[in-house]
């Protein structure tokens, strides 16, 4: 479902340019699980921005589900990433002055959802995830572990084919890391795909297929 | 996205960061509630001077002796002190088929006694036309009577505050009373009219024309009252008046004619200005509390870039977040102008009370006009941090700049 060919991507650190990707080429079929890794400043956060449409390269091609992403305007770039793709962040990101349902709620109600079939969708995630009775709870009042399964459930909750996941378990201990990995393999075996970019080789060690990436190259890309 | 959910997102937003939406908010309204009571302040002075200057009479011309305009240039050719108003000048003006009643007026001031009891007060010589063409109101007796101004009579009209000093709660019809040396029987005394062009009329004795000139000792008039035949009358009077003077004062025309209308507009004129002017400044504020909204959704924004980034991520077009954050700038200012008229309404309800003589109202433009500047200042203010918000990059917003 990902296609990616000559993709380059260039920042500029004061005087110097920083070459984040550089003549990168990637494949990745439908349903995969993948852990990206490599030291830092090796272009995997970058690889997932762009991946994720966040962040436009500077040359290649991007075709996400047959759809040409590069030349696609920013308003339908945008809807691409509202309708394929689930973001996860190591610091969950979650809208302190909202409820869990709330959150969870939000990309429908950015998409325009009847409020009646968002509730619906809602409680059906959190049923799933095992969140009902935190639902009217505020971020500060759920534990690490379970803030970063609500922000699953918010990236998944408009049912995408991508699941991008920087870092999930950077902010939590071993037994709320574990929680939220299992949840997001729950979800790759429903189907999804899931890319988790990790520096945690026992995170890693769980997927079923590696890529290694150096200086902006995909150094190593084996299956497991 | 649905435009209760974005009212619903943005209350949120503003009802969390309490102070600082409270600081916005107290800005906003006190410019909005300024504008509105500086307005309704204006709008009352106004109306209170026209009001006053429409119940001096109706159609009422006022002739002054001596020209009060200075031509510019030369030196006047003719001139010197000016003659004096007499009563036959006043019989003449009578004549004029645009002018309808003539009131010659003498006054004076002079101490009015009863037993013992003394009062200074003002006296006022004229005819019987001085009711209808002063629009005076009588509250017991009869005015003065008609018929030739040149005669004297001992007869008086005094006014309420008077007849309560000399004669408490007992009545004063038929009773003799002292101004000067010379007795005057109280024919009628008026109802109380308060003030009118400077002069308390609870506290004067009006008195014949002729009386008052052998009291004073004077033949000149002080003013000579018209009422003229009709509102489109009013500017043939006038001519008339100079005309009639000019001939009967060989050819100098050392009269002024004031015409209420021309008093009227004239103030109501000033007034206006002056509403506009103060409400103009009041609405300086206004554009300080558009000021500092800005001010404070920057700051807001840039501590909420993680949150906009969120919202990008999740794909929220740009336009969306544009629009979220004009709808906050949006909501501030409505909520502001809401509170500022309510502030308003109330304090003009409580200066009403303490001062019921002066007409205070809330002209309905004033409250639109506020409340749509407060939108547009709100709106124009918030579009540099709305733009700034939805152009951040969504990567460098997430990873706290």
């Amino acid at each position: 479902m990902i296609r990616v060919q000559s993709l380059n991507r260039t920042f500029k650190v004061g005087d110097e340019a920083v070459h984040a990707l550089r003549e990168l080429n990637l494949d990745i079929d439908s349903g995969e699980y993948i852990a990206i890794m490599g030291p830092s400043g090796s272009g995997k956060s970058t690889l997932l921005n762009v991946l994720g449409l966040l962040d436009r390269p500077d040359s290649g091609k991007y075709l996400l589900d047959g759809i040409d992403t590069v030349t696609l305007p920013e308003d339908n770039r945008a809807a691409v990433r509202r309708t394929h793709i689930g973001f996860v962040f190591q610091s969950f990101h979650l809208i302190p002055r909202l409820t869990a349902a709330e959150n969870i709620a939000l990309p429908m109600m950015l998409a325009g959802t009847d409020p009646g079939l968002r509730r619906k969708r809602v409680q059906a995630i959190l049923e799933s995830l095992g969140l009902e009775d935190r639902a009217h709870h505020r971020p500060d009042q759920l534990s690490g572990g379970q803030r970063q399964r609500v922000a699953i459930a918010r990236a998944t909750v408009m049912e995408p084919t991508l699941l991008l996941a920087d870092e999930p378990t950077g902010n939590l201990d071993i037994h709320s890391g574990e929680e939220v990995m299992t949840t997001l393999e729950a979800l790759n075996k429903g189907g999804i795909t899931l890319l988790v970019v990790t520096h945690d080789p026992d995170i890693a060690a769980r997927a079923r297929r590696h890529i290694h990436m150096v200086d902006g190259a995909v150094v190593e890309d084996r299956k497991t | 996205m649905r435009f209760d959910d974005i009212l619903t997102f943005t209350g949120k937003t503003l009802s969390s960061a309490r102070k600082r939406t409270w600081l916005m908010l107290l800005a906003m309204s006190i410019g909005v509630g300024s504008v509105v009571i500086l307005t309704a302040l204006g709008e009352g002075a106004r109306r209170y001077v026209t009001k006053e200057f429409s119940n001096l009479g109706t159609h009422l011309l006022i002739v002054l002796p001596g020209r009060v305009e200075t031509s510019g240039g030369h030196p006047p050719l003719i001139g010197g002190t000016p003659r004096d108003l007499t009563l036959n000048d006043a019989m003449a003006l009578g004549r004029s088929s645009s002018i309808r009643l003539v009131a010659p007026v003498i006054l004076g001031s002079a101490p009015v006694s009863y037993r013992q009891l003394e009062r200074d007060i003002t006296v006022l010589g004229s005819t019987a036309e001085l009711l209808p063409v002063r629009k005076l109101e009588l509250g017991q007796g009869r005015f003065l009577p008609a018929g030739d101004p040149s005669r004297e009579s001992a007869v008086t009209v005094i006014g309420n505050k008077l007849k309560k000093e000399l004669f408490g709660g007992k009545s004063a019809l038929g009773k003799w009373v002292r101004i000067h040396d010379r007795r005057f029987r109280i024919i009628g005394v008026l109802k109380p009219l308060g003030q009118s062009l400077g002069m308390d009329l609870g506290d004067v004795a009006i008195v014949p024309v002729a009386s008052a000139q052998s009291l004073f000792d004077t033949q000149t008039l002080f003013r000579i009252l018209i009422q003229a035949n009709g509102r489109e009358a009013i500017p043939r009077a006038e001519k008339s008046v100079i005309e009639i003077i000019r001939e009967r004062h060989d050819g100098d025309e050392d009269v002024t004619v004031v015409t209420q209308n021309a008093l009227l507009s004239t103030f109501d004129g000033i007034f206006r200005s002056l509403t506009y002017a103060v409400a103009g400044i009041a609405a300086v504020s206004l554009g300080v509390a558009g000021i500092l909204i800005m001010n404070v959704m920057l700051v807001s924004i840039s501590q909420r870039t993680a949150e906009i980034g969120l919202l990008k991520a999740l794909g929220s077009p740009s336009g969306q977040i544009l629009r979220l954050f004009l709808v906050e700038a949006g909501m501030l200012s409505a909520a502001g102008a809401f509170i500022g008229i309510l502030i308003a309404l109330a304090g003009v309800w409580a200066l009403d009370r303490a001062f019921p003589a002066f007409p205070l109202s809330v002209p309905v433009w004033a409250l639109a006009a506020a409340v749509a500047v407060a939108l547009f200042t709100g709106l124009l203010f918030g579009v540099l941090p709305a733009r700034r918000a939805a152009e951040l990059d969504p990567v460098q917003a997430l990873s706290g700049k």
